[in-house]
This record gives structure tokens, C-alpha cells and sequence, in this order.
């Protein structure tokens, strides 16, 4: 019955030895425990059953050396693991500065999967090179999913209205599930995918052998012209709102006196609900653009931004 | 004191009118009778909510496939097998039924209206007739829940958690319709009934207990029962309140928890700007301290049995006390646990994550302190005993396995996955249930006068204990092996069609431990009118509620108790026999009363 029985699955990412060695440790804390507990009843059970009407029971009230032990070890223990936990935490939360992009759009019930180069895009698998650090910046354009490749470790939830992110670095070339983990509705078990980890060269081979349709930045650069972006924003235009060469990645003073960073989430609803931040300076002139552009068009969109300062120092 | 003092005065049930049938066993303003209402409602609803989960657990067994008999009954729309829509039904209405009608007025409506004027020696509850209302407001609930069934669409089928915008929007699931609606009015229903017990319960134990019982004397059931209910009192609103929000959202397009621009099922969705995470912080704000309710009054429902049956003082009684108040508080601040993958600031995520590694702590002492109980006791495996110990065993599965969601990398892996069903199973059947069936064969004598069978009542613990284990074991390892919940059919995935034997063995241990309730419900028929005649005191127990006759009259005690000491004195060196109740005067000691006040 439990041939091939994997209790874990394969470790495929950087993260992946850490998070088990961490959950092993939870897994010999809570034997012992479980263990300790289970004999002591048994063995209570057993040794002081009443044998014979009118024995008295030892009358012991409590012990304050007992309470203070049992207090202070499971104290000693949860500190570890919260010491142990948090840093595996911090550490697999902080994305990484040099990173593969891809952008993930769900909905019911498919993976859209945006790759920044070659204009690749595929729809529930997800090609990714060995070795390299992969970074999933994920959206939905309906109900809450998540994004869960278990070989890897990594789950997060993909909101609708926000960006989440996730990262990971695939060290074992192969084919791996994906999944939806969120409960998305009627055919939530059908949400399938898989990720499939090749060699670089490969991987190079695989992305330009696609159906090369426009890069994400190109096709955000055109639909930049075709809404009109640049009549307020551009360097020729009439300067009514802020240039947008260089804004992605940096500190953007608003007119409530807050200092926020510009972040793909920023970016986003400053397209879609230009008066929530207002840059200091400006007038809150710019029209709503909800319902024009499509969660892949401001894909495109943001990744056009992100390029904005090469091009104009070209 | 002075409500006690008057009460000591004019207690004694001479001086209750004898109501008629109508006013004495329907609506009764009656505390036992109420207890027992609830209590028997929610057997009804246990068995509902079970036969849901043999449904759910059938298609994880054999997908698909024709279920004998009621298989035409019920799905002959479909092809005689359960569809999709119907599956994520089937795991919602489970889910609602167990934790709404089942678990939590079991334990805060049917026992804590019960035990508690009976244990602090009260003639009833401080508001008798917001009481009878508490029950009263269940039915709206139980009657519009049963409606929705036939809705357009069917019944809510978001999940128990009811995330939007899965839940508000109504094109985005077919229980989202109009069966969501009817959900949250039901659920509102539950809300205020909930809220009038907790105000009841608390009034209650402070100001009517009986003269000489302070805070101190009083047993840890009435002890978990206030601080559940004060635990109750501060986070339910915030519930109620973000229900109302969904309820607004869903019928007037408010826009508390849709983001804009939403495209569900090719239709573009007109309401917007709020936050799919609002609802989720105070979903979770009551629903973590829910699991407490769920499972604090069992808590202190085990202490009792344990201490009378091992014939020996609870051990540790003040830190048990501290203890539960220390679970009570840190699950105000322990929620954020359940979204740790949902994009949350990892600063704001350690700091759940330390609080939830906090309640170790509690948890431990608890445990250590039952299992000093039994240390060189005297036990006597009444079915009720054998369920508080087998409490004991399954309940520290269900804790320890909480590490792995407080430990947060290792969340994030098991997450959404089967680990998190086996763990809040063993929690709510190991540990809520075992208190439940503990509590019932205890207090059953005092509430209809008989006991129990014994014999089957044992039988009906070791089928219980064995299949509930069976059952719920093997989903760690579903869970550990990266199964996802909520899959109307996990072999869509290839990975998961070694996973088939293991779901075939749980859906078996799943009928049996169904069967074996068979035995329990049958049990507690037969003995409600054959039972064994109980006396006042059968179990030889020290509390206040064993003075009073079985089953106590309409006003419970003939005369006010005195209390003249704690809850706990088995063995005492003081007496012949191995116990002294609370309303004994110290033998040779001159009864003074006022000087035990
Ligand atoms: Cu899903
Ligand atoms: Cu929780």
C-alpha cells in the first residue's frame, strides 16, 4: 500500500533542505512530546486504576517546582523554534536584487504566466532556467488563489486588486506540480499546472523558439502611446503630471507629506485610482483608467516603466 | 453578595409556580431545560453535520462513483454522483454545521447553561427569559440554513471561511447566488444568540453564586465557562459586524471587501475599491478565539471528570485557572496565523508568529497538570473518565501539531494542505467532542435522573477513540505529502494517485467512527427512559450540582448551598470517605458560615 510513499517531495529548490531540516526538527519535538504524554497516561491509567473499593488517592495539590519545569522547557522550546523559524522566514520572504521576472495572472481557473523576455507567455506551465532565481510577481483578475509548488517549498496567495510576490531557486532540472492551494471555487481541483526545470541553455533554446510575440516592455510602450500616457507624462508633453523616467524603484514624495516607495502596487493604482496618491506638486488631473486596461496590459505597462530610464538615457 | 444573600432567603422551588407543558418544556425559562434543548438540538445537527463528512469523505474515496442508495436520492440530476458545485456544498455546510450548530451551543449553550447556576449553586440564570431567547434565536438560523438548500443555486458554497470575493460576487460560485445570503443572515441569527448566553453566563457567575464560593472555589467548568464567555463577548462583534459588511456588499454593492476591475466569469463586476483582506483580518479576529470557545469549556469540563474519577484534587488548580485566561488572551492576538501566505509583512507576520509559539506555554501546563492528576490517583474508567483521558492523548496531537502552523516557513508549505484538516479535527473531534461525550455520560444522571449505559458507553469510547484516530491520523500525512484541501478530486494530479489507498482507509474509519456514534445516540435514548435510576450524588462528587436532586426541580436547590471550600477535596484526610463536598461544614468545626464567606 505505501510503495513509493513520498511523506515529503522532492527538495527542488535552495529553500526547500532548510524548510525540511526545520520541520524535521518540529517532527522530533512533537514525538518526543507525544510520546512522553501517551506512556504517562498508559502508565497512570494502568498503575493507579482502582484495584479494590475504599483505597484512598495520594491527596497532592500541586508542586510548584513541577509547574515551574513544565512552564519554563516548552517556554526554552517555542523560543527556538520562533528563533529558527523567523530567520528561514525573513530569509525566504526577502526577494532577491538579481532575479529572473515573471509575472502570474490566475483566474478561474487557469495560470497565465508572463515571461519578460521573447514576449513568451504561457498558460499553466511554467518554464523556468536551473540555478537561477526565479521571481513571481502574481495577480488575479478574479477570486483569491494561491501559488503553491510544493517541490519548492513556496505557496502565496494571488490577490485580486494587489501584487504578491514569491521567489525561489530551482536546483534539480525536472517536471514539478503546481497548484492552486486557495479554494477558488467549482473547479478549484482542476486548477492544474507544472512547472518544468531546465538546463539554462535549454531554457535560452526554449524561449526563443516560442511564437515570439512582442516582448512585455514593447507591447507596454505601445499601449503607453495608444492611451496617451505621454501627453501628460512624456519628456515633449505638457508636464501636467510627474516624468515617469526612472519612477520605478524610487522614493516618491506625496502631497500628504508621505514618502512611499514606487513598487509595482503603486504603479498599479496610480493607473487605476490616480487620486489615491497624490505626488506633491501636482494636481490630481488624471482620469481613472479602470476597465481600459486589462491586468496584463498593466503587466505591460509596468514593465515598460521599469525599462524607462535605460531607454531615456539612450 | 446582596442578590445571593436574598436568593438564600427565598430559594427552595415551593416558591416557584409549577408552569404548564408548554411554558415548562418548550418555552421554558428554565435553565436545565435549556441546556437540554440545546443539547438535544445539537445532537441532531452533530448527526447532520456527520453524514455531511461521510459525503465529503465518500468522493475522496471513490470520485465519481455511484454512492448505494442515496446516490439516486439525491443526484439523479447529475448521473447519480455528486457533482462539483455539490462537493464544495457538501465541505461548506459540514464545516458551518459542526462549528455553528454544533460545537459551539453545544458546549456554550447546552452545558454552560446546564452546569453553571447548578455548580455555583445558583436557583438559575440572572436573566431567565433572555436565556429561553437564546435558544429561541437558533431556530431563525437552523430554519433559513435549511432553506438555502433550496435556493437557486444551493446552498453557500465558499467555504466556511467565506472569502471574498469568492463569497460576494455571484458569479464567481453557484452557492454564491443566494445561498451566501442566507448564510450570513443565519449566521447574524447565531451571533446574537451566541451574545445573549455570554451576557447571561457572565452576570450570572458574578453576582448569584452561592454564599461562600468565591471566585477561587469555584470548578474549572464554571471557571471556562466565564472566561469563554467573556472571550465570547469581546470577539464576536467584530464577526457580526463584518457579516453585516458581506451582507452589505452582497445585497446593497457596497464595497467593504471587492477590489475594482474585477472580470469573474466573463462578467465585469460593478462594485469595487475595498480590500479581499479586510475580510480575512476579521474573519480571523473571531474565528481564531472561535477555536478557544470550541474548545476552553471542554477544557474545564475534562478537569471535573478527571479529578472526581481519579479520586484526587485537580492538580494545579490556580495555574489551570491561570492558564486558561492566558489561552483566552493570547487568542486575541494570534489570528494573523492564518494568513501568513496572503502577501502579509513578514515584521508584522513574526510577531503572530511569536504569540502563536506563546500558547505552548498554557497548553503545556494544562496538559502536564491533567496528567499530575492522575499521578497516584485512584481512577475509576467510567465512560466519562475514559473520554477525559482519551481528551488528554488526542488533544496533545492536536496542540503539538499547531507548532507546524506557528512555525511559519513550515506553514507556508502545509498551509491550504490536508495537515491543517487533521490538526483542527483533532482539536475539535479529539478534543471538543471527547469533552462533549465526557461531559454527557458525567451529567447525564442529573439531567434526567438516570445514568448512562456503562458497558455500551465504553464501547462507544474505545470505537470512537480508535476510529477517530484512524481517520484523522493518516491526513498528516496527506497533508505532509502536499494534498491541497478543499479538491472536489485530488487525482486530477498525478502525484496524488498513490494518496487513493490512504483516502480509502480514512473513509472507512470515517463510517465506522460514525457507526459507533450509532451506538452513543441510541445509548442516550434508551437511557432518558430505561436508564439505571440515578441518586442525588453518584459518582460521590464534591460539586454543587450533585446536591441538588436528580433531575433538579424548577429553583435546583431545596435550600441556598453554603460553600465552605474548593471544588476539589478527594481524599481529604479530614473525612472518612474519599471525598467532601463543597457544602459540607468541616467535620468537628463549628458551621459558621459567615466565617468560610
Ligand atoms: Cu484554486
Ligand atoms: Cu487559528
Amino acid at each position: 500500500m505505501f510503495e513509493n510513499f513520498p511523506l515529503f517531495p522532492d527538495q527542488v529548490s535552495a529553500s526547500a533542505g532548510k524548510v525540511d531540516a526545520l520541520y524535521a526538527f518540529l517532527v522530533i519535538v512533537t514525538i518526543v512530546f507525544s510520546v512522553l504524554i501517551f506512556t504517562a497516561v498508559l502508565f497512570f491509567a494502568v498503575r493507579y486504576r482502582r484495584r479494590k473499593q475504599g483505597e484512598l488517592a495520594k491527596t497532592v495539590h500541586s508542586s510548584l517546582k513541577l509547574e515551574i519545569v513544565w512552564s519554563v522547557v516548552p517556554l526554552i522550546l517555542a523560543l527556538i523554534m520562533f528563533g529558527w523559524g523567523a530567520d528561514l522566514y525573513f530569509e525566504m520572504w526577502r526577494p532577491p536584487t538579481e532575479a529572473l521576472d515573471v509575472f502570474v495572472v490566475g483566474k478561474q481557473w487557469m495560470w497565465n504566466l508572463l515571461h519578460t523576455e521573447e514576449g513568451q507567455k504561457e498558460l499553466n506551465t511554467l518554464h523556468v532556467p536551473l540555478g537561477q532565481k526565479i521571481r513571481l510577481t502574481m495577480i488575479s483578475e478574479d477570486v483569491i488563489h494561491s501559488f503553491y509548488i510544493p517541490a519548492a517549498r513556496v505557496k502565496a496567495d494571488v490577490l485580486p486588486g494587489r501584487y504578491t510576490r514569491l521567489w525561489f531557486e530551482p536546483t534539480k532540472a525536472g517536471e514539478y506540480h503546481l497548484f492552486c492551494a486557495e479554494y477558488c471555487g467549482t473547479k478549484h481541483s482542476a486548477m492544474i499546472g507544472k512547472v518544468i526545470v531546465m538546463p539554462p541553455v535549454e531554457y535560452e533554446r526554449w524561449l526563443s523558439g516560442g511564437a515570439g510575440s512582442e516582448p512585455l516592455d514593447v507591447a507596454g510602450e505601445r499601449l503607453f502611446g495608444q492611451l496617451g500616457c505621454q501627453s501628460c507624462h512624456g519628456a515633449e508633453g505638457n508636464q501636467r503630471g510627474p516624468s515617469l523616467a526612472g519612477v520605478f524603484g524610487s522614493k516618491v514624495q506625496l502631497q500628504d507629506g508621505r514618502v512611499i516607495v514606487s513598487d509595482e502596487n503603486y504603479i498599479r493604482e496610480s493607473i487605476l485610482n490616480p487620486k489615491a496618491k497624490i505626488v506633491a506638486g501636482y494636481e490630481p488631473l488624471m482620469p481613472t483608467y479602470e476597465g481600459q486596461v486589462s491586468e496584463e496590459q498593466l503587466i505591460q505597462l509596468i514593465s515598460y516603466l521599469k525599462t524607462l530610464d535605460e531607454k531615456d538615457s539612450n | 453578595m446582596n442578590a445571593t444573600a436574598h436568593h438564600s432567603e427565598s430559594g427552595g422551588h415551593g416558591h416557584h409556580p409549577q408552569p404548564g407543558f408548554l411554558r415548562k418544556y418548550v418555552f421554558s425559562l428554565d435553565h436545565k431545560i435549556i441546556g437540554i434543548q440545546f443539547l438535544l438540538t445539537t445532537l441532531v445537527f452533530f448527526m447532520v453535520g456527520g453524514l455531511l463528512a461521510l459525503a465529503v469523505r465518500w468522493q475522496l474515496a471513490w470520485p465519481w462513483q455511484e454512492m448505494p442508495v442515496i446516490g439516486k436520492m439525491l443526484f439523479s440530476d447529475t448521473g447519480n454522483v455528486i457533482s462539483p458545485e455539490f462537493y464544495t456544498m457538501l465541505f461548506t455546510m459540514h464545516a458551518s454545521v459542526m462549528i455553528f450548530f454544533v460545537v459551539i451551543p453545544m458546549l456554550i449553550g447546552a452545558f454552560a447553561n446546564f452546569c453553571i447556576p447548578l455548580m455555583i449553586g445558583a436557583p438559575d440564570m440572572a436573566f431567565p427569559t433572555l436565556n429561553m431567547l437564546s435558544y429561541w434565536f437558533f431556530w431563525p438560523a437552523f430554519l433559513i440554513m435549511g432553506y438555502s438548500f433550496t435556493v437557486e443555486g444551493g446552498a453557500a458554497a465558499a467555504g466556511w471561511t467565506a472569502y471574498p470575493p469568492l463569497s460576494t460576487i455571484e458569479t464567481a460560485a453557484p452557492g454564491s447566488l443566494g445561498g451566501q445570503t442566507w448564510w450570513l443572515v443565519a449566521l447574524i441569527f447565531v451571533g446574537i444568540s451566541s451574545m445573549m448566553g455570554s451576557v447571561n453566563y457572565i452576570t450570572t457567575i458574578i453576582k448569584m453564586r452561592a454564599p461562600g464560593m468565591h471566585m477561587f472555589r469555584m470548578p474549572m467548568t464554571v471557571w471556562a465557562m466565564f472566561i469563554t464567555a467573556l472571550l465570547q463577548a469581546f470577539a464576536l462583534p467584530v464577526l457580526t459586524a463584518a457579516l453585516a459588511m458581506q451582507l452589505l456588499d452582497r445585497t446593497l454593492q457596497t464595497g467593504f471587501f471587492n477590489p475594482a476591475g474585477l472580470v469573474v466569469n466573463n462578467v465585469t463586476v460593478a462594485t469595487g475599491g475595498g480590500q479581499p483582506i479586510l475580510w480575512q483580518h476579521l474573519f480571523w479576529f473571531y474565528s481564531h478565539p472561535a477555536v478557544y470557545i470550541m474548545i476552553l469549556p471542554a477544557m474545564g469540563i475534562v478537569s471535573d471528570v478527571l479529578s472526581t474519577f481519579a479520586r484526587k484534587p485537580l492538580f494545579g488548580y490556580r495555574p489551570m485557572v491561570y492558564s486558561v485566561a492566558g489561552i483566552a488572551g493570547l487568542g486575541f492576538v494570534v489570528w494573523g496565523h492564518h494568513m501568513f501566505q496572503s502577501g502579509m509583512n513578514p515584521a508584522l507576520g513574526a510577531t503572530f508568529m511569536v504569540s502563536t509559539m506563546m500558547i505552548a506555554l498554557p497548553s503545556a501546563i494544562k496538559t502536564f497538570n491533567w496528567l499530575g492528576t492522575l499521578w497516584r490517583g485512584n481512577l475509576i474508567f467510567t465512560s466519562a473518565m475514559l473520554f477525559a483521558v482519551g481528551f488528554i492523548s488526542v488533544f496533545a496531537i492536536g496542540g503539538l501539531s499547531g507548532i507546524f502552523m506557528a512555525a511559519t516557513p513550515i506553514d507556508i508549505y502545509i498551509h491550504d494542505t490536508y495537515f491543517i484538516v487533521a490538526h483542527i479535527h483533532y482539536v475539535l473531534m479529539g478534543g471538543s467532542a471527547f469533552g462533549i461525550f465526557a461531559g454527557i455520560y458525567y451529567w447525564f444522571p442529573k439531567m434526567f435522573g438516570r445514568t448512562m449505559n456503562e458497558s455500551w458507553g465504553k464501547v462507544h469510547f474505545f470505537g470512537t477513540f480508535v476510529a477517530m484516530n484512524c481517520t484523522f491520523f493518516p491526513m498528516h500525512v496527506l497533508g505532509a505529502a502536499g494534498m491541497p484541501r478543499r479538491l472536489a478530486d485530488p487525482y486530477h494530479y498525478e502525484t496524488f494517485a498513490h494518496l487513493k489507498d490512504l483516502n480509502i482507509f480514512i473513509t472507512i474509519s470515517a463510517l465506522v467512527l460514525g457507526g459507533f456514534q450509532v451506538i452513543f445516540a441510541l445509548n442516550f435514548i434508551f437511557s432518558i427512559f430505561g436508564g439505571e435510576k440515578a441518586d442525588r450524588n453518584p459518582w460521590r462528587s464534591n460539586t454543587l450540582e450533585w446536591v441538588a436532586p436528580s433531575p433538579p426541580p424548577h429553583g435546583n436547590f431545596e435550600t441556598t448551598p453554603i460553600v465552605y471550600r474548593g471544588p476539589y477535596e478527594y481524599a481529604s484526610p479530614e473525612v472518612e470517605e474519599d471525598y467532601l463536598p463543597q457544602n459540607v461544614p468541616t467535620p468537628g468545626a463549628a458551621p459558621v458560615p459567615g466565617a468560610a464567606i
